[in-house]
């Protein structure tokens, strides 16, 4: 039995570090291969499917706003039914800048998309992320409901029901045109855009910053008797998450040149929940995943059998919950892990 | 004198309102705080029986009393098959899981009812005695929202009885303070549930089928007034049957008032009072705080 | 035991952890009543008592995790009482729970990680990756190696057994270099075939932390105990060496029971 006491002074080799598990964690962030694939696709994309650039924009706007809520949601555990405030506030922050001329530059008008958003997520974090469960989840709801309603009495502002209809955007940098025939300069636009942000997120969740987030999804007892801020963190962790909805928000804007009371919907946040567990939150590619099939079968199906769409998905949902709860991206995972050991097996 | 009865009609407006939005939402309540179950699905369960009752008496012909009962025990029935064969499977997973579960039987209850009724509204032809109005004395009001209000007010001491006087009410009661001890004490916490469900989708349905007058009846039914129902149950406190009563006539009312004053925006009121309530109390007025 | 140098016996008697007239009720529950402590510096310092006597309610007052009725903390003479849990974490104070509270879904070396960066402040940063701490992450291998839990690293805390679990448990506690350490049950649960690792550990740890450890295992207490304070009904019932508190006639009545030891 040894009698070493613990701790000493830890070797200053990196002798410790490889170990495996340490070197694992230290490899952690680096870039596989496989993560080209998603920027390679949106390439291929554009000049395989040139009638579809409406289509692509759209998509990746949608798949920004899931990974979005894939900060909040599946790293943070913050269960909200409300995120469209800040996609709406971002679209209307856009607009109306667009519509009275008072701001038409597209980048940043996105940057004051995201300032507006945040805004409007620190201010109600900081007062909801007191509560958890039910009453969390209703607090995010009504504030949601409380701007929509906001927007819709301003109406002499925001268009009211109506919306505001054809909003000037300047061209980027001066040079790319938005033009509503012609989408591409809205496609590469928004993929960059997308692409940036991406970046971000991707650096955040590889960050110890990422990783004490994990920890308050998984236990948060665990988290503040380890001295860690709890509430500074998610409430930190909100505000950003409403910036990048934000900027989704301020990119549908300005690739629609429109902007109504549909960006703060019930229906946009109930939908971009279904697509983040879908897909598979928590997994940083699972919003790729559950926005492209959704987007795809809600374009195919939808427009010929609504009400068949409805009753698939809802049977689709169904099933997800009992059985795949982690959505596309779990299911792909356990069927790897399988496929390893049933080849390390034989 | 003309001010009173202006101001007493549109109380009543609001109390039967309310009324409607208690008996939908009390079901939810209790099965809220009985299990934790995150149960988006209630408002389709009021659908779902609220056309059992209006096509009963449409289609069929049924009585008033016969419909309601249809669509009562139709309901129950329902809720009994997804109770045992989906619902109990998530009675330990987190709220994502059963939030998504609980909209995902929203759209397949809307979807159905599409496919099988159609899409347009449902109108309810109310029986002849309950059309018309009614002499209260100093004025006159429509009979059927006197009707509901009294029977709103004879169901929520019905089910207050139930609780304080009977066996099961107990039962329910102290599951509901104190699960763990409850079981430990020899309570059926499951079957419990089962019956509570049943009954509570029940009520919706009742709730449903009254309030298709006013709330109309058609597919988007479970979505459109989800919301409502939600604030009902949290600002009352889950559990809490007095808590739900208090909290859906104040809604209706309040909702009821703005809709006549204010109808371009009003229900922000609505949003920022629920918003207000739960941060001062986060269990609702009459929930039970968690220590 | 060896003899202790007059320098080490200086720091030995210093005054860690301190309650005075500690009370707290729920209702008309009275959980504690009136509970003056002291825990040393280098204290080996078990608190034992029947179920209900409120011993983790102690623990969640001394750490923060609850507040007081009544009553004051300190810490090396400093008054905690209004402090919050981070508060003391950063005075330290480190607590483990009676069931485990891990990150079952992360490795055990990202769970030690965990409590580790964020001692040294590491966590709240966002814009390089957690493999750029090196620091951390050796520091949390060394915890690993000394605790025998290296093997593991890798592994999710989930695929563990129970008892390396709970080992896990005080592993995380100790990356936080406490100077008060509270143990709550440290071996509950644990099969008796695995609950010397969790001896091992207890033993080895540095001596001028200063170790409260609630058990109900005699073994344990009578192992590693220097001093024993039994707690019936939320009020201090008994405190002694471990040898007194064995011989103690009313502690047998009331908790050991007539078979006792020996």
């Amino acid at each position: 039995m040894s009698t070493e006491a613990i701790p000493a002074a830890p070797a200053t080799t990196l002798g410790r570090a490889n170990h495996p598990a340490a070197r694992l964690l230290i490899a952690r962030h680096h870039l596989r291969w496989w993560e080209t694939l998603p920027w390679l696709a949106a390439a291929a994309f554009y000049f395989v499917f040139p009638d579809y650039l409406g289509f692509g924009t759209s998509l990746m706007i949608t798949i920004l706003f899931a990974l979005s809520l894939d900060l909040a949601l599946g790293y943070a555990g913050i269960i909200t039914l409300g995120h469209a405030a800040f996609f709406g506030a971002g679209a209307y922050t856009v607009g109306l800048l667009a519509f009275h001329n008072i701001w038409t530059e597209p980048i940043t008008s996105l940057m004051l998309a995201a300032l507006a958003a945040a805004a409007v997520g620190v201010a109600s974090g900081l007062v909801l992320l007191r509560t958890q469960g039910l009453t969390l989840l209703m607090l995010t709801l009504c504030t949601m409901a409380l701007l929509q309603e906001g927007a819709n009495m301003a109406h002499d502002f925001t268009g009211g029901f109506d919306g505001l209809p054809s909003l000037d955007i300047a061209p980027v940098f001066g040079v790319f045109e938005f033009n509503p025939l012609y989408p591409d300069t809205q496609y590469l636009y928004t993929l960059a855009i997308l692409f940036v942000c991406f970046i971000f997120i991707r650096t955040l969740i590889y960050s110890p910053f990422g990783q004490s987030l994990t920890g308050i999804r998984e236990n948060l007892l665990r988290m503040h008797a380890i001295g860690a801020p709890v509430r500074r963190r998610l409430v930190v962790c909100y505000t950003i998450s409403a910036a990048l909805a934000g900027i989704a928000g301020g990119l549908w804007a300005q690739t629609n040149a429109y902007v109504n009371l549909s960006a703060l919907d019930l229906d946009r946040a109930a939908t971009v929940l279904i697509i983040l567990i879908l897909g598979g939150y928590g997994r940083l590619y699972g919003a790729f995943v559950g926005a492209a099939a959704y987007m795809a079968l809600e374009h195919f199906l939808a427009r010929i059998y609504p009400t068949a769409w409805q009753l698939g998905l809802g049977l689709l949902l169904v099933v997800v919950a009992l059985y795949a709860r982690n959505g596309m991206l779990g299911l792909g995972e356990v069927i790897w892990r399988r496929y390893r050991a049933r080849r390390t097996a034989s | 004198m003309n001010a009173a009865i202006d101001f007493a009609s549109i109380l009543l407006g609001g109390l039967a309102a309310g009324t409607v939005l208690f008996i939908v939402s009390v079901g939810l309540s209790v099965t809220m705080g009985l299990m934790g179950f995150v149960n988006l699905a209630h408002g389709a369960f009021a659908m779902f029986g609220g056309y059992i009752i209006v096509l009963a008496m449409n289609r069929a012909h049924f009585g008033f009393p016969v419909a309601l009962a249809l669509g009562f025990l139709g309901t129950a029935a329902l809720s009994v098959v997804l109770e045992q064969s989906l619902y109990r499977r998530l009675y330990r997973a987190g709220e994502l899981d059963q939030v998504l579960l609980t909209i995902g039987l929203i759209f397949i209850f809307m979807a159905t009812l599409t496919i099988l009724v159609g899409p347009q509204s449902q109108p309810l032809q109310l029986p002849s005695e309950l059309g018309g109005q009614i002499n209260l004395g100093f004025m006159q009001y429509r009979t059927y929202s006197i009707f509901l209000i009294v029977v709103g007010a004879l169901i929520v001491v019905g089910i207050w009885l139930a609780f304080e006087r009977t066996r099961i009410g107990a039962q329910i009661r102290a599951t509901v303070d104190n699960r763990r001890m409850a079981e430990s004490l020899g309570i059926n916490v499951d079957r419990l549930f089962t019956i509570t469900f049943a009954f509570g989708s029940g009520m919706a349905a009742l709730g449903g089928g009254l309030g298709a007058e006013f709330l109309g009846l058609d597919p988007q039914y479970a979505l459109k007034y989800l919301v409502y129902f939600l604030i009902a149950v949290s600002v009352g406190g889950l559990g809490s049957v007095v808590g739900v009563y208090y909290a859906s006539l104040l809604l209706g009312t309040l909702d009821f008032i703005l809709k006549l004053y204010l109808p371009k925006g009003g229900t922000i009121f609505i949003y920022v009072l629920t918003i207000l309530v739960l941060l001062w109390r986060p269990q609702g007025l009459f929930g039970r705080k968690s220590a | 035991m060896a003899a202790l140098s007059r320098e080490a016996y200086g720091i030995m008697t210093e005054l860690r952890l301190e309650t005075r007239a500690l009370s707290r009720r729920f209702g008309a529950l009275v959980a504690l009543q009136e509970v003056d402590f002291k825990l040393a510096a280098g204290a080996r310092h078990a608190l034992i008592g029947p179920n209900g006597a409120g011993k983790t309610t102690f623990i969640n007052l001394l750490a923060g995790a609850l507040p007081p009725s009544r009553g004051r903390v300190l810490l090396k003479g400093e008054d905690i009482t209004d402090k919050k849990q981070a508060a003391r974490v950063k005075l330290g104070i480190a607590r483990t729970f009676q069931i485990n509270r891990l990150f079952r879904g992360l490795s055990v070396l990202e769970n030690v990680c965990m409590s580790v960066a964020e001692r040294v402040g590491a966590a709240p940063t966002m814009f390089y990756p957690v493999g750029r701490r090196t620091d951390v992450i050796e520091e949390s291998m060394h915890l690993l190696d000394v605790l025998k839990l290296a093997a593991d690293a890798a592994h999710r805390v989930s695929e563990l057994p129970y008892g390396r679990q709970r080992l896990v448990e005080i592993a995380i506690a100790i990356g936080l270099k406490p100077d008060v350490l509270l143990l709550d049950e440290p071996a509950a649960g644990v099969p008796s075939a695995e609950s010397h690792i969790i001896l091992d550990a207890i033993e080895r740890l540095p001596e001028h932390i200063a170790v409260l450890i609630i058990e109900h295992d005699m073994d344990l207490v009578f192992r590693f105990a220097k001093r024993v304070t039994v707690m019936v009904g939320g009020a201090l019932f008994a405190e002694g060496t471990p040898r007194e508190i064995e011989d103690n006639p009313q502690v047998r009545a009331v908790y050991l029971g007539q078979a006792g030891r020996g």
